[in-house]
């Protein structure tokens, strides 16, 4: 309800914090030429050319123009439309980006665009299909699988591809395979019983 | 991350024509290869390496370059194939376990359906002077400006095969495998292919940290050969702060072949406590033609930490190395060959 409301006045969550980033950044950008200068680094060379980059996400080819530096995860974040994917480390060490690359579960943080062309995307926002929710997003849902939220979609990610890879025949084994996703708010144990209550069902679709 | 031109190599040989040039190492070559990019963009994104192209090779046929075959002469590993493809090789986990241990053992699933081999072994230290440029001193990414990490905070740095210049250790797990059975590695160059035995491919730091491999400018690893064996009776053990996905504060690759009781033939190698992979042959002649127990364990983890040198926070690492490895050759002998 409140959801319908901001939207018809043009106003909703994600507007709302990308309106106020624009302050932040105006705010911090003295800082930021003082950086710079400080550590007296060598001018950049000119901006590199845009190049164009033709991915297919969640089953629909999208074109864009884009910097060679642009990982998978800033396209799918900031060209896509596709904030689903979560920026955390930003290092490849948390997991809070993990998207399917030809159904590989992969750190699209650590990925550049340019390199995936030809490849199958799949992110959270096309794990569900026509309104309802993949088993593994329900089983994180009955099972009180998160607190804060941050890290569920590369939790539940890599736990679809956990299961599709054989890695789900006790919880030392979910453990294990899912080390590669940080959760801060540790609500592990029932990560682990969410995976074990999908993985049976998975098997079915 | 500064700009840099993106280059989707067609085949090996362009790719080698285009990256070779004069630089001072491989690493210190403005032109880099893209394969999993899970070390190579990081240190990017720190700003620690600074290419100004990179030639994407992670698309070359994987034919080719990504299979994992049985040869005539032993196993040959193409240098594309991903960390989570030869850790779960049926072949190789049947034949050659410490191989696929050392692989699943390392990273998280992530990075394993990331990172290619020929990568894994290039994989830079972990230590954080070398990563973090806000520090001036490191021989290793800025030559000649010193070491911090000498009298700094070295609880993970290396005991085996330092210098006065560089402690950092060497943080692969794969290697120690790869090292102690005798692998080479198929190296393409700028004239041609060649053929380098692993334990030629690393250097320690010596004068100049900065240089890490043996490796010209433009070479690209393209395969790894194991030569056959009697290995059924291996397995890599790590030690680490947490059980998973973190790098070793001690492990082992062990290899036996024995005859009834005794030692027929030992293979070792030691990771997390030197500045590259690390083999001691002197430990495995020490154990040739004896019994594999806890007494003679002892005795050629001894021969094999023989050398190191400790600094204010790692100590730690000589007994538990040395005990990493007695474990590691008592459970390698009760397996089946």
């Amino acid at each position: 309800m409140t959801d319908a409301i901001d939207r018809t006045r043009g106003l909703n969550r994600r507007s709302f914090l990308a309106s106020g980033a624009v302050t932040a950044a105006t705010v911090g950008a003295a800082a930021t030429m003082t950086t710079v200068s400080a550590e007296a680094r060598p001018p950049a060379a000119a901006p590199p050319a845009r190049m164009p980059i033709t991915l297919d996400i969640n089953g629909r080819k999208r074109h864009f123009q884009l910097d060679p530096r642009t990982t998978l995860l800033d396209t799918l974040r900031d060209h896509a439309g596709l904030p689903g994917s979560k920026k955390g480390c930003d290092q490849g060490q948390c997991g809070a980006c993990t998207v399917h690359i030809d159904g590989r579960r992969t750190l699209a943080c650590l990925t550049l665009a340019a390199a995936v062309q030809n490849a199958r995307i799949v992110t959270i926002e096309g794990l569900g299909a026509d309104g309802t929710l993949h088993p593994m997003q329900q089983a994180f849902i009955d099972n009180d699988a998160f607190q804060c939220g941050y890290c569920t979609p590369g939790q539940i990610m890599s736990a679809v591809a956990c299961v599709r890879e054989g890695h789900v025949s006790n919880d030392h084994e979910i453990r294990e395979y899912m080390s590669g996703n940080l959760c801060r708010c540790a609500a592990y144990p029932n990560i682990v019983a969410a995976i074990r209550q999908a993985a049976p069902q998975m098997d079915k679709i | 991350m500064r700009p840099f031109a993106y280059i989707r190599a067609d085949d090996a040989q362009s790719a080698v024509r285009h990256a070779s040039g004069v630089a001072p190492s491989h690493i210190g070559n403005p032109v880099q290869y893209l394969g999993g990019g899970t070390t190579l963009l990081d240190l990017m994104k720190l700003d620690v390496m600074q290419p100004t192209t990179l030639i994407d090779i992670s698309t070359l046929d994987p034919a080719r370059y990504g299979q994992v075959e049985k040869t005539a002469g032993g196993v040959r590993i193409g240098a594309l194939s991903r960390m989570a493809d030869v850790a779960s090789d049926p072949m190789l986990v049947r034949d050659y376990p410490v191989v696929t241990e050392a692989l699943w053992l390392a990273a998280s699933p992530q990075l394993r359906n990331m990172a290619r081999v020929g990568g894994n072994v290039l994989q830079r230290t972990r230590c954080n002077y070398f990563r973090d440029p806000s520090f001036a001193q490191c021989n290793k990414r800025n030559p000649s400006s010193g070491c911090s990490a000498l009298d700094g905070y070295n609880r993970s740095h290396a005991i085996l095969g330092t210098s006065e210049q560089c402690i950092a250790m060497y943080p692969g797990d794969w290697a120690q495998a790869l090292i102690a059975l005798d692998t080479t590695v198929e190296v393409l160059g700028n004239n041609g292919a060649r053929v380098v035995p692993f334990a030629a491919l690393h250097r320690q730091p010596g004068q100049t940290p900065d240089v890490e491999t043996s490796l010209a400018p433009g070479d690209l690893i393209t395969a790894f050969v194991i030569p056959g064996g009697p290995w059924r009776r291996s397995l890599y053990r790590k030690i680490r702060d947490r059980e998973s996905y973190e790098f070793a504060l001690a492990s082992a690759a062990v290899a036996l072949d024995l005859d009834g009781d005794l030692v027929r033939e030992a293979r070792i190698a030691i990771g997390g406590v030197a500045t590259v992979p690390w083999r001691s042959i002197a430990a495995e002649a020490f154990l040739r033609g004896k019994r594999v127990n806890e007494a003679n364990a002892e005795a050629a983890a001894e021969i094999a930490f023989a050398g190191a040198q400790t600094r204010a926070h790692n100590a730690y690492k000589l007994p538990l190395g040395k005990a990493t490895l007695v474990r590691a050759l008592l459970e390698a002998k009760e397996l089946s060959a």
